[in-house]
């Protein structure tokens, strides 16, 4: 049995009765290289042929760390406003009853499937001085078009789907009878709460505001309506990528957007890693 | 479920009560602020200057060549991207291989990059100053602020929708019946198409309407690509730019809320599949 094993393991792909390895492999190979892979080589291989020092002055420029300050401050704030108002909509949506429920469940999905253009002029619309909710904003003295609190408000709507839609699994595999048997034996719901409820999703919500956060950084149509775009105040850094290449300056957009790769492959590191330590931990609860 | 959703003995206190409706209320303010707003907002301003301004928006030439294009982007992106997924889903779920999360980790990468990244790596392959610009210049082809690019570019922004459904899909069906199949002595592309596309046809459907309302709807990737030449090589969503630029909120909002149609279409297909017992992951 052992050196049945040891043969068939000799080989890149483990022997199958199905046909047609050779067929799919190859052509997926083929279509991932061209589409995926030898593009985004491009992008870094023209990042790699800009000396080091002129890499650094694109990628630490004033203008540069201004947009990230927007870029990453904004994706993270809207991220947290979605991992309590997104835990918030999972729990109702998941433990309670009302009418249009099922409506409002699948709206969920709505920023998902808007193109961005059209949630970023609706937003920006909704929210000017002028605008439904932005004219008592104004009255209270907050300005949210062409500001930072747009764009976040803007990032809140496209990262909410995505903690929602990881949360409301993981909410409905709580199991009831372990809440029922806490509150029994004496448990206050703030107990239950924190000790049988929330371990349970945490790796569910910590993976929603990766995806949220990660989405965020990179967004661009739904963020350029409201933002403003003034350089140093309200410039995005997908928004200064495409200024660099509008100037034909591509090595420099090359190099942010290098910048913004790095955070993509570190933020599905992280995702992976996330929904890896979800798996072990309902694996060792016995779920 | 639901029964679970009636009260509970010991939950049915004042304290209880209020605290649902508190986080009710606060659900439902936090979707009206953020996503009811701006969806009224969309059909009530291409509406407000009344039916005739908004069908005579919609019926504008610009208007169409971008609908046209648009639609033309979806009919060669689709099908190519469903053709990879089905390819990918086969060898990814029916065979175990070295460096097969790897892989699968691979054609998952365009979900998590920005979509003006999709638009850079395209002119920083076939652009003027691209690795392959001078050559295209030279024989005269333009891939780049044309059809050929935009395609490129919505091709990388949708590249794993199609993918991503089928394959835990598959890899939840199993095996079996493929195998019972090829012993049986039925060929590999009977097997694929009696046996597997017909397991799998809700999951396919799902992963083949997201990946359109993505492609039709996508905006950052092809707004670098396509040099925004009005008329040529300006879809749906770019042409929402322009007219919104240029103050035209009615025209703008118009063939904003033909994408919202899209999209509430999709949602719709979505919940109809979701009925049939498909659960994405």
């Amino acid at each position: 049995m052992a050196a049945v094993r040891a043969a068939a393991g000799d080989t890149y792909v483990q022997p199958s009765v199905l046909p047609g390895f050779g067929l799919t492999f190859g052509f997926t190979t083929f279509f991932l290289s061209a589409i995926v892979l030898i593009p985004l080589a491009a992008l870094v291989s023209k990042a790699g042929s800009m000396h080091w020092e002129e890499f650094i002055h694109t990628v630490l420029s004033a203008r540069a760390l201004a947009s990230y300050r927007l870029s990453f401050g904004a994706s993270m704030v809207a991220a947290t406003i979605n991992l309590v108002f997104g835990f918030i909509l999972a729990w109702t949506l998941v433990r309670y009853d009302f009418p249009g429920r099922k409506l409002i469940d699948a709206l969920i999905d709505l920023p998902f499937a808007l193109p961005t253009a059209v949630s970023g002029i609706a937003l920006t619309t909704v929210f000017a001085q002028n605008g439904w909710l932005g004219q008592y904003l104004a009255l209270a003295g907050i300005k949210v078009a062409y500001t930072w609190i747009g764009v976040t408000i803007a990032l809140t709507l496209i990262g909410m789907p995505f903690l929602v839609r990881t949360v409301q699994p993981a909410l409905a595999e709580v199991q009831r009878e372990l809440e029922d048997a806490a509150e029994i034996l004496g448990a206050g719901r703030f107990y239950v709460f924190r000790r049988i409820i929330l371990p349970t999703v945490l790796p569910a919500m910590l993976t929603g505001f990766a995806l949220a956060f990660a989405r965020g950084v990179g967004e661009y149509g739904s963020v350029i309506f409201i933002a403003g775009n003034l350089p140093f105040k309200t410039e995005i850094t997908p928004y200064l990528i495409v200024i660099r290449l509008e100037e034909y300056d591509y090595h420099g957009a090359a190099a942010l957007g290098c910048v913004l790769l790095s955070i993509s492959f570190l933020g599905l590191w992280a995702i992976n890693y996330l929904q890896h330590w979800g798996r072990r931990r309902s694996m060792a609860t016995g779920r | 479920m639901l029964a679970e959703l009636r009260s509970r003995p010991g939950h049915d206190s004042l304290l209880a009560n209020l605290m649902r409706w508190v986080l009710i209320s606060i659900s439902l303010l936090f979707l009206a602020a953020l996503l009811f707003a701006p969806l009224i907002t969309v059909f009530a301003t291409a509406l407000s200057k009344g039916v005739h301004a908004y069908l005579a928006a919609v019926d504008d030439p610009n208007t169409l060549s971008a609908i046209k294009l648009t639609l033309l982007t979806a009919a060669v992106v689709v099908p190519a991207n469903t053709l990879f997924g089905l390819s990918a889903a086969w060898c990814i779920a029916k065979f175990e291989f070295k460096g097969k999360s790897f892989f699968t980790t691979l054609i998952d990468l365009p979900m998590a990059v920005s979509p003006v990244i999709a638009g850079l790596v395209y002119v920083l392959l076939f652009g003027r100053q691209g690795w392959f610009g001078p050559w295209l210049e030279d024989h005269n082809i333009s891939i780049i602020f044309a059809l050929p690019g935009i395609i490129l570019a919505t091709m990388f922004v949708t590249f794993p929708y199609v993918a991503r459904e089928l394959i835990p899909l598959m890899q939840q069906l199993g095996n079996d019946e493929e195998e019972a199949a090829i012993t049986l002595g039925a060929g590999g592309w009977l097997t694929f198409f009696r046996v597997t596309l017909p397991k799998v046809r809700w999951g396919l459907i799902y992963g083949i309407i997201l990946c359109n309302a993505r492609a039709m709807g996508e905006f950052g990737a092809v707004s670098v690509v396509s040099g925004h030449i009005r008329g040529l090589t300006n879809t749906m969503p770019l042409h929402v730019e322009i007219l919104y630029r240029e103050y035209n909120t009615v025209g703008a909002f118009a063939v904003a809320s033909l994408l919202t149609l899209l999209a509430v279409v999709t949602l719709v297909i979505k919940t109809l599949v979701e009925r049939r017992g498909y659960k994405s992951r």
